[in-house]
């Protein structure tokens, strides 16, 4: 009995002993940053006319905010850790940082959606968006905006002319009590980015894309008015999916 | 014994004075009423944490709100600018000071402070807080023209102010400060939130077909696309509470946001006022410039003004604006005007 006692214990304090090590979790940060081709654009470049897009056209800022969502890490063996739900950016006010205490050192795909997709693009749905008056109008569907970016550009007759380059789910409105809707959020693939114990990952934004590629973006056809224009919705899309890549990884 | 006995009674005596010396009257939390739609659909609004609203502090501020002690000639109060019966404004262009000297700026009326994020009140967002705004046109000499050391030494003087500030704020020495805190209290009590269009959205009531087609005017992008400034069926706030050039100028002889930033990319900027209680709050913009709602609606339709400074989402400028029919016009201010909230104005919690 004594000897059975004793190997219980030896036993018992061997499994102890032998539990899984505490997983190290790091601490993550995520940040956006913005350029154009590469020139770095902050609110100070803001109501200038001084970026050229790929048709030619002068440009300038005077309002950038996007909505991201489903900010996610993904392990090798497909394990997720999602560090933002959604997260509203706008390059005017100050500068956002997703942060996250949760993952554990290693290797991850980084990914993210630009906007919403369509499950989560649920109209009134999200208060800190609805005060920051980011919703789309219930004839065209409701939800959120992905992106306002409004600014000046110089017109064919050489005067300054509003854009407001607005992204949302595209909408078909030729039938208004029969809405099409296409899901036009984008994911957005960065890579793999190894987790230390402190890393700081940066998002960049390449704001000449959004003119650029695949579609040269042409502002004196298509300048304002572009949430209920279906196809140009599209355009906005396949542009939007070149915009974005991964920056410096600091550890 | 007898000696034990009088130790006993100085000991209990002095813990009677004692006690009675460090008695402070704790007051009472306030409970704000948030509109359902307001809780549903926004974010919690700013209550300062070194201000809480409390039941003592909000009933002292309605009442130096509509006191004229606080004028330098005891003749005006806020209310005087700002009265209950005008959504808290007042019908004037612009206001009259105590010595007859007209401001230069329309009166803003009061609702919904408390859900101004970015905490920039006024026109121009030159005030940083309510209780900041409260310090200025006591002061300012073309408004109540007063000295804030001789309002307080009046209310210090009064037989009832020391002990309401006593309650309130736990000192009965009164000052800027707490006559400030207890303003901005009272203010943020201000909730407007039972309009026709709020009773729409509650399943409460229908809109005729006029407000209905309004309301797609408000919201139509190609129309009059009020809603990135303006909030929507989502943000009953009916306005986003930033600064914009609305093209009401293309020369300005007030710079707005840009005299407080010193940034000329703000000129002729002000802050998007809600267009809620726009019955009762003509004259509107900043300048009180439109007498009428049907010359706002004109302006953005017609009337814009190119600037460097417009705001892009300001549509077809070259051609003045967006160009509404008679009809679109008629329907769009049919809407405006159920985002009205008489019970608003007719709240007795409100009034002197």
């Amino acid at each position: 009995m004594r000897v059975l006692l004793f190997l219980l214990s030896g036993l018992l304090t061997w499994s102890a002993c032998s539990s899984p090590e505490k997983v190290q979790s790091a601490s993550v940060a995520v940040r956006f940053s913005h350029n154009w081709e590469n020139t770095p654009v902050s609110s100070t470049d803001f109501n200038t006319i001084k970026f050229t897009n790929e048709n030619g056209e002068m440009l300038s800022i005077e309002r950038l905010r996007y909505l991201v969502s489903n900010v996610i890490l993904t392990s090798a063996n497909n394990e997720t850790y999602e560090l933002s739900p959604y997260q509203l950016v706008n390059l005017g006010e100050e500068e956002v940082t997703i942060e996250s205490n949760e993952v554990p050192i290693g290797d991850y795909k980084l990914s993210f959606v630009f906007g919403f997709n369509d499950a989560e693009n649920i109209d009134g749905s999200y208060p800190d968006l609805n005060t920051a008056s980011f919703n789309v109008p219930g004839m065209l569907g409701g939800g959120y905006h992905f992106m306002q970016f409004d600014g000046k550009y110089v017109d064919q007759n050489l005067a300054p002319a509003g854009f407001n380059y607005h992204v949302i789910r595209a909408v078909n409105i030729e039938n208004p009590n029969n809405l099409v809707f296409q899901d036009t959020s984008i994911k957005v693939s960065l890579g793999v980015v190894t987790i230390t114990a402190t890393t700081d990952i940066e998002i960049k934004m390449n704001i000449a894309e959004w003119f650029k590629n695949p579609n040269t973006w042409d502002l004196n056809t298509l300048n304002t008015v572009l949430m209920p224009n279906f196809d140009a919705q599209i355009l906005m899309h396949q542009n939007g999916k070149s915009v974005f890549s991964l920056g410096a990884v600091h550890q | 014994m007898k000696n034990s006995c009088i130790f006993l009674l100085a000991i209990f005596l002095l813990m009677q004075c004692t006690s009675k010396d460090t008695t402070v009257y704790t007051p009472v939390p306030y409970d704000l009423e948030i509109p359902r739609l307001f809780a549903d659909k926004l974010i919690a609004p700013v209550i300062p944490a070194n201000n809480p609203l409390t039941e003592e502090g909000v009933a002292l501020g309605k009442k130096l709100f509509f006191d004229k002690k606080l004028s330098g000639n005891n003749t005006q109060s806020c209310a005087t600018c700002h009265s209950p019966q005008k959504s808290f404004t007042n019908n004037r262009q612009f206001s009259e000071g105590i010595q007859g000297i007209l401001g230069t700026r329309n009166s803003m009326p009061l609702f919904n402070l408390a859900w101004n994020f970015d905490e920039r009140f006024a026109w121009d967002g030159k005030e940083l807080s309510l209780e900041r705004q409260a310090l200025e046109p006591v002061k300012n000499p073309i408004e109540m023209h007063a000295n804030w050391e001789t309002v307080a030494e009046k209310l210090q003087a009064s037989p009832e102010y020391p002990d309401l500030f006593l309650q309130a704020f736990g000192s009965s020495e009164i000052d800027s400060v707490l006559i400030t805190r207890a303003l901005a209290q009272f203010e943020r009590t201000l909730i407007s939130g039972n309009s026709k269009f709020d009773r729409y959205l509650n399943g409460e009531t229908t809109l005729t077909p006029q407000e209905s087609a309004g309301f797609n005017v408000f919201m139509d992008e190609a129309k009059g696309d009020c809603f990135h400034c303006h909030g929507s069926d989502n943000n009953p706030l009916w306005t986003d509470n930033k600064f914009h050039n609305n093209g009401l100028d293309s020369n300005f002889s007030d710079l707005g946001l840009g005299a407080v930033t010193g940034d000329t990319n703000d000129n002729g900027k002000f802050r998007s006022p809600s267009l809620r209680n726009l019955r009762f709050t003509a004259p509107y913009m900043h300048d009180g410039r439109f007498a009428t709602l049907d010359e706002v609606i004109q302006h953005y339709s017609e009337g814009l003004q190119p600037s460097a400074t417009i705001d892009p989402l300001m549509k077809k400028v070259n051609q003045g604006g967006v160009g509404l029919s008679l009809q679109e016009k008629a329907n769009l201010k049919a809407f405006l005007l159920s985002l009205s909230d008489p019970d608003f104005i007719n709240n007795p919690a409100f009034r002197e």
